[in-house]
């Protein structure tokens, strides 16, 4: 006998799709369907489009000149670290902590209780949209203070925010940083404040907002969260555990290395 | 941490580590041999013969290697190739987590573990999560064991609280210091192995722990000495055997790019991580994941995938569409399992697959999973 041949638009595609209620408890990609034991065609489209996605937001460099345009002639300071170019920057975390030495000599010691710095991090795009509107909102919610003016760093990491503050004399220092893509976020800032920051400072003298983004914590959300840490650390001459140990459940913030961290150790190198 | 036979390391103590790779591909290295051999390996020596073998040296020689362990069911036998089913969420809601569950089952994984990194690491989320899971499992009698991959610590005061701990889980290292920075000691995974045994929640074995490793780790804590990073992984599984895992797997591409740049890095160490734990007797499976600074993609694994089944590997790990939307990074598909098992005639654990046929979404003539929908199988009313 022979079998009329079935095609998957007649047995998949129109079929009520009993999954609706379920992916509402989940973003997880459940319920996909098959043909044969692979993912149907559309599922693996909408997969690679979201990893290309956050590959660009890993490899598109940032826009600096965007940027300054965007501060509309605030003063700005361009710096960056020692990785030439994003393969270097992801091989070499080392490489990505420190100022270049052109960098290093250009920053000039002032007196200033902090500096804000942009870094490009795992997501340029997250920097590029997030970073300056939480800068400008800060400002109204530190009026006394020497505020640093904003530096903007390129193949930056976390810790390059120690080695900038140092060479401009500041107490504190707020890295504002891309953080590494997931596929369905690929525009995420973190924002992690240090305070009396050096070379070599470990992770945990830090507290961290992270997930800054417009479907996730919103900028205005996360410059009340900063403020608070900050007059805190201010306060209390220290950020990292002792601080966050202070805060308000509602401002909830972790240091980097906080074991809330699952199995096997999380990218730590931000 | 010096776990060696040295009685059984004997016959290779004159070897070069060239001829050790000879006779490890040669014909006299059978299943019974290797058996024997492996408690006389160090983890050292292993890493050394791992790193003048290709892969397919790497893959024929593993081959050989089966180790079988029990807890509920059985795992590594010849033919089988088991999965862990990883539902996790990023608030670890728990009903999020049975649709997640369930979407699994439908597919015929978790025969190795169904197994949740929690969002939040406490000892009262633990409880939460074992005991939904534990309900499902009980509800419809599942031949499998169940675990939340929480801190070794959470672990111990969840057993003493009286919950349902099937298996317990510990991120391990491969030396002291990158231990510590895990919060892990010997003494206390010693402690935990003891109090899960005393438990006997097992049916079929007492094998209860779970161990996860992965190249990078020492490194990324400042603790590996000077090591290079495949040695000191190795070092790892020295560690792991002397607790009889149920389960170990390597996370071989999570730890990012600093460690293993692209899919070809990713691919190796997959192999190198299997060999030389097989080697040692460890029951070695795989998270074949990339993160997304990686160069690598879904292509390399596949790859990785099909070169790990053919070479025996023991389980892989499975996410809903290959994205797990808590630890943001890319593992393999349910659909990427079940292709792998129709490709190259692997089932799932026998007592697993039994009980999927009972439930009435498996063909064992065939080894097809049939395709049903939840409602039309009575596992729909796991999510309650």
């Amino acid at each position: 006998m022979t079998k009329k041949p079935v095609f998957p638009s007649e047995n998949t595609e129109t079929r009520p799709d009993v999954w609706q209620d379920l992916r509402a408890l989940t973003r997880a990609r459940i319920g996909l369907g098959r043909s044969g034991n692979a993912q149907r065609t559309s599922d693996v489209l909408t997969f690679q489009a979201a990893h290309a996605q956050a590959r660009d937001a890993v490899h598109t460099p940032l826009d600096v000149q965007a940027m300054l345009a965007q501060m509309n002639g605030m003063p700005c300071l361009c710096v960056r670290s020692r990785a030439d170019d994003r393969p270097t920057y992801l091989r070499r975390p080392d490489l990505g902590r420190r100022l270049a030495p052109e960098s290093l000599s250009f920053l000039q010691k002032g007196e200033w209780d902090v500096v804000f710095v942009a870094a490009d991090g795992l997501s340029s795009v997250a920097t590029q949209k997030g970073a300056i509107p939480l800068f400008r909102a800060m400002l109204p919610r530190l009026k006394d203070w020497r505020i640093a003016p904003l530096v903007i760093a390129t193949q930056g990491r976390v810790a390059l925010g120690d080695e900038i503050a140092s060479a401009l004399g500041a107490r504190m220092v707020v890295m504002m940083i891309g953080e590494r893509p997931g596929l369905s976020v690929a525009d995420s800032m973190g924002v992690y404040l240090t305070y009396a920051p050096y070379v070599g400072c470990p992770d945990s003298a830090r507290n961290c907002l992270s997930n800054i983004h417009p479907h996730g914590l919103p900028t205005s959300g996360a410059a009340d969260k900063l403020a608070w840490l900050m007059k805190e650390a201010m306060r209390m001459q220290l950020t990292g555990v002792g601080l966050k140990d202070a805060a308000p459940d509602c401002t909830s913030s972790d240091t980097l290395s906080e074991s809330s961290l699952p199995a096997i150790v999380k990218d730590q190198h931000v | 941490m010096d776990t060696q036979d040295k009685a059984a390391f004997v016959p290779f103590a004159s070897m070069t580590v060239g001829d050790l790779r000879n006779w490890l591909l040669s014909d006299d290295a059978t299943p019974a041999a290797l058996r024997a051999a492996a408690p006389g390996f160090t983890p050292e020596m292993a890493a050394a013969v791992s790193k003048i073998m290709r892969n397919q040296d790497l893959m024929s020689a593993a081959r050989k290697m089966r180790v079988v362990t029990r807890f509920r069911n059985t795992i590594g036998l010849e033919g089988c190739l088991a999965s862990r089913l990883q539902p996790n969420h990023p608030t670890d809601d728990l009903k999020g987590i049975a649709a997640s569950t369930l979407d699994g089952l439908l597919y015929g994984m978790g025969d190795a573990v169904i197994g949740i990194n929690p969002a939040t690491d406490s000892v009262a989320n633990g409880l939460a999560l074992l005991d939904m899971l534990d309900h499902a499992r009980c509800r419809y009698d599942i031949p499998t064991q169940t675990c939340v991959l929480t801190h070794v610590t959470n672990t111990l005061e969840i057993m003493n609280k009286g919950g349902a701990v099937d298996l317990v889980f510990q991120s391990i290292a491969g030396t002291q210091k990158a231990n510590e920075g895990f919060g892990v000691t010997l003494e206390i995974l010693k402690e935990a192995h003891e109090a899960a045994l005393s438990l006997k929640r097992g049916t079929v074995g007492d094998n209860v722990m779970y161990f996860e490793t992965g190249q990078g780790a020492a490194l990324s804590a400042e603790a590996h000495h000077g090591l290079d990073q495949q040695t000191v992984e190795t070092r790892a599984y020295a560690v792991a055997r002397a607790f009889r895992p149920l389960l170990v797997n390597t996370v071989v591409g999570f730890i990012g790019p600093e460690y293993l740049y692209d899919g070809k890095q990713i691919i190796r160490a997959g192999l190198e991580d299997h060999f030389c734990a097989k080697l040692l007797g460890v029951p070695m499976g795989c998270d074949a994941c990339y993160t997304n600074h990686a160069e690598a993609d879904q292509d390399d694994m596949d790859n990785l995938m099909v070169l790990l089944g053919a070479a025996g590997i023991t389980f892989l790990i499975g996410v809903p569409g290959a994205d797990d939307i808590m630890l943001n990074y890319q593992s393999l598909s349910f659909h990427d399992i079940l292709t792998l098992r129709s490709m190259l005639n692997l089932r799932p654990a026998p007592e697993f697959a039994a009980w999927l046929e009972q439930m009435g979404l498996f063909e064992p003539q065939s080894g097809r999973m049939l395709e049903l929908a939840p409602h039309q199988t009575r596992l729909a009313q796991l999510v309650g």
